[in-house]
């Protein structure tokens, strides 16, 4: 399988990096971490914008630095947005957006006119720079860089200037792309709700250091890993949606192991969509309850326990019977943990006081 | 006063519009290279090729005509030069007063384009080289036009300055009507034969050019802040 092979070790001004790691080169890999870790230093490595004299980096087999390589920046394959947009003020939008069309038109693959239609950026082809909104902006600025044919899209916090309405107003945008387009993106974030809502794959960092890459769901489930183990921690999973009640609109999703119910507007059958379950959500019972507002009452097995220093205990649960199926985060006080006498391997229900609908657009489509 | 005015003094203008535009163009060639580097390039000893640069802005210009009409000379690379098609000496020619004036105004056109590459940051030459753009086209079709109103700048500065200079064309020009005789200098030569009929048409021209080019900056300057805006 094509990946995105990356290997960066060194100083890069006063800042020391050690960023290495490989994802499949397939749908959004997200770069996570604080501000000041080192995403953007790696991000820039990656586009030959900064260089690292002991760097490796390889595309899909394609070698773009090693020790003897070093591709300059315009020879390699990269689409580029950055976190303020960067256009070109003296270009209208429409000459920004072809700036880095190839010539041939043969040659490209991503349509101008997709482009367009999929950014809604129709109405401002013939208009300056200087005259759109933020959001609009930065539309624009991914246009531009798809259109530039890119074998890999690189967003550096392409949200992170805007305010939230104009976030909410992109997202669905950018979801599209990932729906629409078959084309590996990374994308760093330093917003969890961003990387859940896009993310397929995850690329931990603190530091300057990569702590870990994987599966965005495998990574939010692991207990040795700080996400795991933070306020917001969560665990997000791709559902197939089986049906829907007419009357009251309950949607009816199966993960492995086990099946989730939650109003939402109609899903067509078939159809994946990403849930989202919050640690702090889930609580554990030794019998299923009989008499509750809470819908979703799960079997499952405690799998990892991890105590907290705020008298608290996050637990690891795997779905189903025999706690082989999707991973759930719970998060209960040491006091009930004791009163109950939870243990590693014990078989629970999982009571779900929330589940979120977190991306809408099938990324299957 | 004499209204009649020496048809004569129609040459030094011309000749002096010939040594502007000249300077001026060759300002525009070999500044814009050296702007570049002075903008972008990490070397830290940048700076002092920055200030040899700025030397004429202080240097009293009758030292700068003053090593230059050694240079120039006979015993000076200049004239090693000039020999190469059989004359002596290249002080005291057309082409010595295009070099001297060269050297003399090169600040004036370096400083307003390295101030405009240095404004424009790393990011447009960066977001274009993402874009497959290589550093040739980059050049031409971002950093070019953005910085456009540095190029004006200094294309106007150097000119107006070119055709103001004195002290470095007294010392290496000398004073040879239709070849280094320039406007200054003729401003000069026609007060000492009390000329003022022609002395005085120079100078109210020179005070109309200057102002006109004063004009012309601040109003590029005023468009420049507004754009920026």
């Amino acid at each position: 399988m094509s990946t995105v092979k990356v290997d960066f070790r060194g100083t890069l001004g006063h800042f020391e990096l050690n960023a290495r790691f490989e994802v499949p080169a397939r749908g959004v890999t997200a770069i996570f971490g604080p501000s000041g870790c080192g995403k953007t230093a790696v991000m820039r490595c990656i586009a030959g914008l900064n260089r690292l004299a002991d760097g490796l980096c390889s595309v899909a087999g394609d070698v773009w630095q090693d020790e003897k390589t070093f591709r300059p920046v315009y020879q390699r394959p990269i689409g580029y947005v950055f976190q303020e947009a960067n256009l070109f003020p003296h270009l209208s939008v429409r000459r920004n957006l072809m700036y880095g069309h190839p010539a041939t038109t043969g040659a490209a693959t991503i349509g101008f006119d997709e482009v367009v239609s999929l950014l809604g950026i129709a109405k401002l082809l013939e208009r300056s720079p200087r005259h759109l909104s933020g959001g609009e902006r930065q539309r624009v600025a991914i246009g531009r860089a798809l259109l530039s044919q890119p074998k890999l899209l690189l967003m550096d916090e392409p949200l992170s200037a805007l305010d939230q309405m104009t976030k909410d107003e992109i997202l669905p945008y950018l979801e599209r792309l990932h729906a629409a387009l078959d084309l590996p993106i990374l994308y760093i974030s330093h917003d969890i709700a961003e990387v859940e809502r896009l993310a397929d794959q995850l690329v931990l960092m603190r530091s300057g250091a990569v702590l870990a890459s994987g599966p965005l769901s495998k990574l939010q489930a692991d207990l040795s890993l700080p996400l795991a183990l933070s306020r917001d921690a969560a665990v997000s999973f791709d559902a197939e949606v089986v049906g829907q009640d007419a009357a009251d609109g309950m949607a009816t999703l199966v993960v492995p192991g086990g099946q989730f119910l939650l109003p939402a507007e109609p899903l067509p059958p078939g159809t994946r969509r990403r849930l989202r379950v919050l640690a702090d959500d889930v609580s554990l019972a030794l019998e299923a309850p009989s008499r509750s507002t809470i819908v979703n009452v799960l079997r499952a097995r405690i799998l990892e326990i991890r105590s907290q220093a705020d008298h608290r205990v996050t637990a690891l649960l795997g779905l189903g019977d025999d706690g082989e199926g999707a991973r759930l985060l719970s998060r209960v006080t040491q006091r009930s943990w004791h009163e109950l006498g939870l243990q590693t391997g014990l078989a629970v229900y999982a009571q779900v006081k929330g589940v979120a609908l977190v991306r809408r657009e099938d990324p299957a489509a | 006063m004499n209204l009649h005015v020496s048809a004569d003094i129609w040459q030094p203008v011309r000749l002096t519009l010939e040594l502007a535009a000249l300077t001026t163009v060759i300002l525009m060639v070999v500044g814009t290279p050296i702007a570049w580097w002075l903008a972008r390039s990490p070397a830290w000893w940048k700076e002092a090729v920055a200030a040899l640069v700025a030397i004429p802005l202080v240097l009293p210009p009758t030292v700068l005509g003053f090593y230059l009409l050694v240079a120039l000379g006979p015993s000076g690379p200049g004239g090693a030069l000039a020999s190469l098609w059989g004359a002596r000496t290249l002080a005291f020619t057309f082409p010595g007063l295009v070099i001297g004036s060269v050297l003399f105004s090169m600040p004036f056109v370096v400083q307003p384009i390295r101030n405009a590459f240095e404004a424009m940051g790393d990011r447009p030459m960066e977001a274009a080289a993402t874009l497959r753009a290589s550093p040739w086209r980059a050049f031409w079709t971002i950093a070019v036009p953005l910085a456009s109103p540095g190029f004006l700048t200094g294309a106007i500065l150097g000119f107006a300055h070119t055709v103001g200079e004195f002290g470095v064309v007294l010392m290496i020009g000398g004073n040879i009507p239709g070849k280094t005789k320039v406007l200054s200098v003729a401003i000069y030569d026609y007060v000492e034969t009390s000329q003022w009929a022609e002395a005085s048409v120079l100078a109210l021209g020179m005070v109309v050019f200057s102002f006109c080019v004063i004009l012309t900056m601040m109003l590029i300057e005023k468009k420049m802040t507004k754009s920026a805006s």
